[in-house]
């Protein structure tokens, strides 16, 4: 009995903690397999997990996904390049501007062409708009998922917001096709971004109210401060990216280390996990960075509505896309989930020969069995929600 | 350091590498059989420490297949992509999941979509598609089953007129 009981002390959970959860029957060491999901809710989407269970104690996790795999990389061969931005639309459909962006990027470094100022300008702030309204629902769901329903409902509200603005620029409120390849579908509406200025006067607020009704109250704190330590040895080992990386104390921020698309022109901290409550790397931190983060980017949005400057944002879309330079390109940007790669290769062809998307989604998942044994049943509830993953994203 | 660079030291500490300045992104071709030791090299040599593989693809050429990776280092923040290259009629390349955790799933990736053997790789199953799928659909001579389990997988005749009524 010695025996089990210290083999199931969860990582980072000390024994005064572990002693109130004594009620967990783990004398008999026989181990039970359940399967979570693909249909339940604190699973984000379909993902299954399949859990061997020692009583409430997880002895091992093995997730299994797919159930969402929409063939991007097949489709992407049989569709001309243009033409894959709605298909790259619908991979992280969270945070849909971001996909696109990382795809138009990559076409045209293989393209060799240099969009102006304000197309720069432009997507960086509706990039950071959809981080916002990314983040809004990840924090939002995450309350859910832990028996907080008011904070998603304000987030909720918040992230309308987004949506209305960015349903006025692109006619689409999730999966925008916006971003096109050497610029953007169409310049901004009349007043556009006196209602972005609005929209970041209501949000500012907004963020010390969360961090009153969920980040500092003392149960949802319970709950996840010393959760599911990653350790920034995991992180990187597992290729997580994002701001899973960054909660674990690993300074590492494409948009200020490798900017692009005019990054390198704004002020802003990346924010990193600092172990407020018990370790760097805890589901806490990994909270507590995304909101940090919305900080940061109505920081970002206020910048580029100062500096938006004129320009035509059709002027570098090519008239055609029926010969392509051979090559191949990888290009890596930060999505709200982490690094999105995107490895393009040409053959001279209208079409590509192949698309790899690389998401930093599919990679947290993948690092779930390296920090999620010896949790409880409802830890592991508040591990997935706080890696905060998009199915869509993870399956493609 | 430059992928140029890099390739330099590997080929000075004895590995047979070639440097290829393809545009726009250069590589480094390494043979199959010596990539393991580039990979254990690329990750342990301080000056190079490649910690984190950011991405692992397959691909179906007309006379071989290749595998890429996407190597990023955080020590010294460069990059560098390596290829190797299989036969068509024996696709196999060793793993190296036991150097970087996450190209355990990114190779069950590659396997499922592409069709190629990671030699050694402790979990050696499909991953986004079903288990009992048959071929690998991002190869170009694929061709999709008709049927899965009595589900009809080509297009059906739809139910909505084409006039829209």
């Amino acid at each position: 009995m010695m025996e089990t009981k210290e083999l199931n002390i969860p990582l980072g959970m000390t024994p005064e903690r572990w002693e109130k959860f004594n009620l967990v029957s783990r004398a008999s060491g026989e181990r039970m397999t359940l399967q979570m999901g693909p249909q339940h809710p604190a699973t984000h989407g379909v993902l299954r997990l399949e859990l061997e269970t020692d009583g409430e104690v997880v002895t091992k996790v093995t997730p299994y996904i797919g159930y969402l795999h929409r063939c991007f990389e097949k489709m992407a061969e049989s569709v001309t390049y243009p033409q894959i931005i709605p298909y790259a639309d619908r991979m992280d459909y969270l945070s849909s501007m971001n996909m696109e962006l990382g795809y138009v990027l990559a076409v045209e470094k293989l393209m060799g062409i240099e969009v102006n100022e304000r197309v720069q300008t432009l997507r960086v702030l509706v990039c950071e708009l959809n981080r916002i309204g990314s983040h809004c629902v990840a924090l939002g769901t995450y309350g859910l998922d832990l028996g907080a329903w008011t904070p998603l409902l304000y987030l909720f509200q918040a992230r309308e917001h987004i949506l209305d603005l960015l349903e006025e620029l692109s006619g689409a409120r999730m999966l925008f096709n916006y971003i096109r390849i050497g610029g953007l579908a169409n310049d901004l509406p009349n007043g556009w971004t006196d209602k972005v200025r609005e929209f970041c006067d209501f949000m500012a607020p907004k963020i010390p109210e969360l961090n009153d009704l969920l980040s500092y109250n003392k149960i949802f704190i319970e709950r996840t401060a010393n959760v599911g330590v990653m350790s920034p040895e995991v992180a990187i080992a597992y290729g997580v990216t994002g701001p899973n990386l960054r909660a674990s104390g690993v300074d590492w921020d494409m948009r200020r280390d490798a900017p692009y698309s005019g990054y390198e022109n704004y002020e802003f901290e990346p924010q990193l996990g600092r172990g407020e409550f018990g370790q760097v790397g805890d589901c806490w931190d990994r909270y507590i960075v995304r909101v940090r983060e919305m900080d940061e980017s109505l920081k970002i949005i206020r910048q580029a509505l100062d500096r938006l400057p004129d320009g035509d944002v059709k002027e570098k879309i090519p008239r055609s896309f029926g010969k392509m330079p051979v090559g191949e390109v990888y290009i890596s940007t930060e999505a709200p989930r982490g690094e999105l790669g995107i490895y393009l290769v040409s053959d001279g062809t209208n079409k590509p020969y192949r698309v790899k998307a690389r998401s930093g989604a599919y990679c947290a998942v993948s690092a779930l069995p390296a920090f999620s044994v010896g949790v409880l049943i409802a830890d592991l509830v508040a591990i997935v929600a706080s890696i905060d993953i998009v199915l869509g994203e993870v399956d493609r | 350091m430059t992928p140029e660079q890099i390739s330099q030291q590997l080929a000075a500490d004895g590995l047979s590498v070639t440097y290829q300045d393809s545009s726009p992104d250069p590589h480094i071709l390494v043979p199959v059989e010596s990539l393991i030791d580039v990979a254990k090299m690329l990750k342990e040599d301080p000056d190079l420490s490649f910690d984190s593989l950011m991405c692992l693809s397959g691909l179906d050429w007309p006379e071989h297949f290749e595998v890429v990776y996407h190597l990023f280092s955080y020590k010294h923040r460069h990059r560098v992509t390596l290829k190797v290259h299989c036969s068509k009629d024996n696709p196999t390349v060793p793993t190296v999941s036991q150097i970087w955790p996450t190209a355990e799933w990114h190779e069950r990736e590659a396997f499922d979509l592409v069709g190629i053997k990671f030699d050694g790789h402790p979990d050696p199953r499909r991953i986004l598609l079903p288990e009992d799928w048959e071929g690998h659909p991002l190869r170009k001579d694929d061709q999709p089953p008709t049927h899965w389990h009595d589900i009809p997988l080509t297009p059906q005749p739809s139910i909505i007129a084409d006039d829209g009524n």
